[in-house]
């Protein structure tokens, strides 16, 4: 069963949200990256709204991944697309789903890896329940608690979409 | 002291005998078949019953390891794996260390043989010092001290007319030649038959070429020089040819081969895995169908274990760089049975070629159960199956490829010179 | 070679000894895997975590400049920890066996071994005998197989053309002694080429060739039609003194490549050679350095393809105890 959520009304929440937080903080010329794949379309919008000028950075965290061992390599990874100069600069980072927390920290130590940035501002257009890392996003469109047999499916990139799917409990 | 083997089923060849009926000894001698002397009285009765009595097998190749390389095996342990296997006479190849090359070395074989309670141990003598082929061994001196054969052992004889003086020097002293044949160049440091399996696992090869060439060098020295030559350890379909060609011809030339070359191709070799690493190597299944067919027709008359046991560490390592041989004692016999059971042979061609026929060859008053001869013989059940493994092997060597499997033919009893060496102590 | 050594339980790779027992979806994954790791030639940081805290060692008891540090750079970028040993010189020599050398090693907490022997099997033997949690690759034993050399020729066949099913490939030069044919050999034909066809003098070629699944050819002129893919061998100088060959001008006249004869096969033939190359023996400086030639890029290519390989080898490895 998939019922689908308000996503322009979420994209334009995010959006207010993730202007204030960019004066309140200070945000100077900021960079912004997306995370793979869901998190580029999201981001793509706030690009757009946003008026950068400096290309959208597209962050691919496969490597990065805590759970390699178990998962194994994941063939077709599109390598990361980030400017040279990371060091010093304010990053904007964008998620389309904040769940474990895990992703972030494998985006994070990436990022970490291109250079020292002055500082990182995240921003996800749903935070979800089930965190298991203590990281958090600064901004969200909104924050939603899903039971156990539900979870966000995103699609895109246009149209962008996403719902909540409930699967039937297993017999 | 008197023995009755009783109910067995009696397969001796020689006398054309397959009955079952009771054998008497007397006196470490066989003192009858099927009928009592007058005034038998038995010590000792086995009772034979299901089981199958023949004559003591006759091994015409053998390693027991000792003088010089006890880390693989010693007489003591090697013996207990001849007698289980119902091996009553062993035929010691000479490339010991020291080599059997000379007199003292021959005696030190039959001080060890005394000792570890097994009489019959039979040195073959090197065919030149130190089977190097360079120059003779003292031939006379060493059939003296008891060898009953000279051999090259498979190493290869280089300079043929070295090889020509010493056949005629053996013929002059009615010395036999066992001859393993071998070429030194096209041999050429392979380590498994030069074919379809070696290519593609990049192994050395040896062409069979290095084996029929040899042959065919030995065969017309033997015509020259009047030797009788026996060739050991036959492996490709080439060489039986040119045997049958030599028989036919009227040489005086012999043959036998290996148990597990009746069996085994290169198409059986679990890659890289040691316990195939033989010489000569695991050849085709055409070689191996002609030399079935070779044993069925008489070319070849006998068949021998080729025992060498090994210790672990030669046999760790990348295939090339491990030992060849395989610890084959006591596969013998229920590898031999198999033949009989693919109908390659029949069961009295089968007895005759572990006994009369070696026998004959080494011209030993032996392999048959004629009233007066010594009383080697071999009790079996030809049904028993058995695995082999940790508890039911004996020698010290466990490099076999049939490590695990089980097999069917178990000795139960076997007795050399009347005296009753081995009997099987496991529950059926 | 029994699958089940290269293989763990869930049917992944574990060890990396030779492309006999190993599947076309397997040899395609390693392809796609190596094609995630070439993007990153591109990068500044040409580095990834996967293998952080794992120690690799080079094993190497023969010689090698070239395959040494192109596995030492794959296990760098893949941040794993390296340790190269050139066994000619060490203990071994001295006595110490195969197997002991690999057991000090194993007590100072390795994970994987990347082993280059001078006899066939010996690979295979390590593999056999190491503690469980580590992994072997093979970087070439013996006459038998080199597995890495090949994925990176296949890899190298895929980006220029693409597909394999139509291809008709040429191998050329001392098969006899070569492992590296022998891999691409099996890895062409699971990938189902249309046909591979060696070309060489008969004292070149193993016993029983045709049975590895190729055509033999003993001109180069006529070898050489309708061919999409020419892999060139090298000449070792040894041949010529082991009375396999009578020199090397003999040879360079029948079976070296040159332009003219490089035009006998298809117009976008692709010219290989795993390296290093003896100008003027097997090829031709012209056709070495011409438009035609990929041989720069298999070496580009080889480090993408064992940085898959050894990432793949050391998927769900337990943890040292």
């Amino acid at each position: 069963m998939m019922n689908p959520l308000a996503i322009d009304t979420l994209l334009t929440d995010l959006e207010t949200d993730l202007k204030q937080k960019v004066s309140q903080r200070g945000l100077n010329n900021p960079l912004m990256i997306g995370i793979r794949t869901g998190g580029i379309w999201i981001a793509e919008h706030l690009h757009r709204q946003l008026a950068i000028s400096e290309p959208l950075g597209l962050l691919d965290i496969t490597f990065y991944r805590d759970d390699f061992s178990q998962m194994g390599v994941h063939p077709n990874v599109k390598p990361s697309q980030l400017p040279p100069h990371i060091e010093g600069r304010d990053i904007i980072l964008v998620d389309d789903v904040f769940y474990t927390g895990r992703t972030i920290r494998a985006a994070l130590n990436e990022i970490f890896d291109y250079g020292r940035p002055k500082q990182v501002l995240l921003a996800v257009l749903i935070q979800r329940n089930g965190k298991q890392i203590p990281i958090q996003p600064d901004c969200y469109g909104t924050c939603i608690n899903l039971d156990a047999n539900q979870r966000l499916k995103i699609s895109g990139p246009d149209p962008l979409a996403i719902h909540i799917e409930t699967s039937s409990p297993a017999p | 002291m008197h023995v009755i083997i009783e109910n067995g089923r009696i397969i001796d060849p020689a006398n054309q005998l397959d009955c079952v009926a009771n054998l008497y000894l007397a006196d470490g001698k066989i003192a009858a078949v099927t009928n009592p002397p007058d005034g038998f009285q038995a010590d000792m009765r086995l009772d034979a019953s299901g089981q199958i009595v023949c004559p003591g097998f006759i091994d015409l190749s053998t390693r027991l390891r000792e003088p010089g390389q006890s880390r693989k095996a010693t007489f003591k342990s090697e013996v207990i794996a001849a007698a289980s296997s119902g091996v009553t006479t062993l035929c010691l190849q000479p490339d010991t260390s020291p080599v059997i090359d000379t007199p003292a070395v021959a005696e030190l074989i039959k001080e060890l043989a005394n000792k570890a309670g097994y009489r019959q141990i039979l040195p073959i003598a090197a065919l030149t010092r130190k089977l190097e082929g360079n120059e003779l061994s003292s031939m006379l001196a060493l059939k003296q001290a008891g060898c009953i054969a000279v051999s090259n052992a498979g190493a290869p004889v280089t300079n043929l007319l070295i090889l020509r003086r010493a056949m005629e020097y053996a013929a002059s002293h009615d010395l036999l030649l066992i001859f393993r044949p071998n070429d030194y160049w096209l041999g050429n440091k392979g380590c498994a038959h030069e074919g379809a399996i070696a290519t593609r696992y990049g192994l050395p090869g040896i062409p069979d070429a290095a084996e029929t060439i040899a042959l065919a060098h030995c065969l017309e020295l033997a015509e020259l020089t009047g030797c009788r030559v026996h060739f050991g350890q036959l492996s490709c379909k080439r060489s039986v040819i040119k045997i049958q060609q030599a028989q036919k011809y009227g040489l005086a030339v012999s043959a036998d081969v290996a148990i597990h070359q009746l069996h085994l191709t290169e198409n059986d070799m679990i890659p890289f895995d040691s316990a195939y690493h033989v010489l000569p190597p695991l050849r085709t299944e055409a070689d191996k169908q002609f030399l079935r067919q070779g044993l069925a027709s008489g070319t070849i008359n006998c068949i021998c274990s080729d025992h060498q046991p090994h210790d672990v560490d030669a046999k760790l390592g990348a295939f090339p760089e491990t030992e060849p041989g395989i610890s084959s004692l006591e596969t013998l016999l229920p590898l031999t049975l198999k033949l009989v059971e693919q109908h390659a042979i029949d069961l009295q061609q089968a007895i005759a070629a572990l006994s009369q026929h070696p026998a004959d060859i080494l011209r030993l008053n032996k392999g048959a159960l004629t009233p007066g001869l010594p009383a080697d013989i071999c009790v079996f059940d030809p049904e028993r199956e058995w695995q082999v493994n940790p508890s039911t092997w004996k020698s010290q060597g466990c490099n076999t490829p049939y490590w695990q499997h089980t097999l069917k033919g178990r000795v139960t009893h076997t007795l050399q010179a009347g005296k009753l060496i081995y009997r099987l102590h496991e529950p059926a | 070679m029994s699958t089940n050594l290269q293989l763990n339980a869930e049917g992944k790779l574990k060890h990396f000894l030779s492309i006999e027992g190993l599947d076309k979806t397997l040899l395609t994954e390693i392809l796609d895997t190596a094609e995630s790791f070439i993007g990153m030639n591109d990068q500044q940081i040409k580095k990834v975590p996967l293998l952080r805290g794992k120690t690799i060692v080079n094993l190497f008891f023969e010689n090698s400049t070239r395959t040494r540090t192109t596995f030492e750079l794959a296990a760098k970028r893949l941040s794993a920890d390296v340790l190269s040993m050139s066994i000619a010189t060490s203990s071994t020599s001295k006595g110490e066996s195969l197997l002991d050398t690999i057991r000090n090693l194993e007590a100072m907490y390795v994970d994987m071994f990347v082993v280059r022997h001078g006899i066939s099997g010996a690979a295979h033997f390590i593999a056999q005998q190491t503690a469980p949690h580590i992994s072997v690759i093979n970087a070439g034993d013996g006459q038998h197989a080199h597995p890495t050399q090949a994925m990176l020729d296949m890899f190298t066949i895929r980006q220029v053309k693409r597909d394999f099913a139509a291809l008709r490939v040429a191998i050329i030069g001392d098969i006899l002694h070569s492992r590296v044919a022998r891999s691409q050999i099996q890895a062409l034909n699971t990938l189902g080429v249309a046909e591979i066809r060696v070309i060489a003098p008969k004292t070149l070629l193993p016993a029983h060739v045709e049975k590895l699944g190729v055509t033999v050819c003993h001109d180069l002129p006529n070898g050489l039609q309708d061919i999409d893919v020419i892999i060139m061998l090298r000449l070792q100088k040894e041949r010529m003194t082991s009375a396999l060959l009578p020199s090397e001008s003999e040879y360079f006249r029948c079976f070296g490549l040159t332009e003219q004869k490089l035009k006998i096969a298809k117009p976008d033939a692709m010219v290989m050679h795993p390296g290093p190359i003896n100008r003027g023996v097997e090829i031709d400086s012209k056709v070495a350095d011409g438009a035609q030639s990929v041989i720069l890029k298999q070496v580009s290519n080889g480090i993408a393809v064992r940085m898959a390989i050894m990432a793949m080898a050391m998927q769900k490895q337990g943890r040292v105890a």
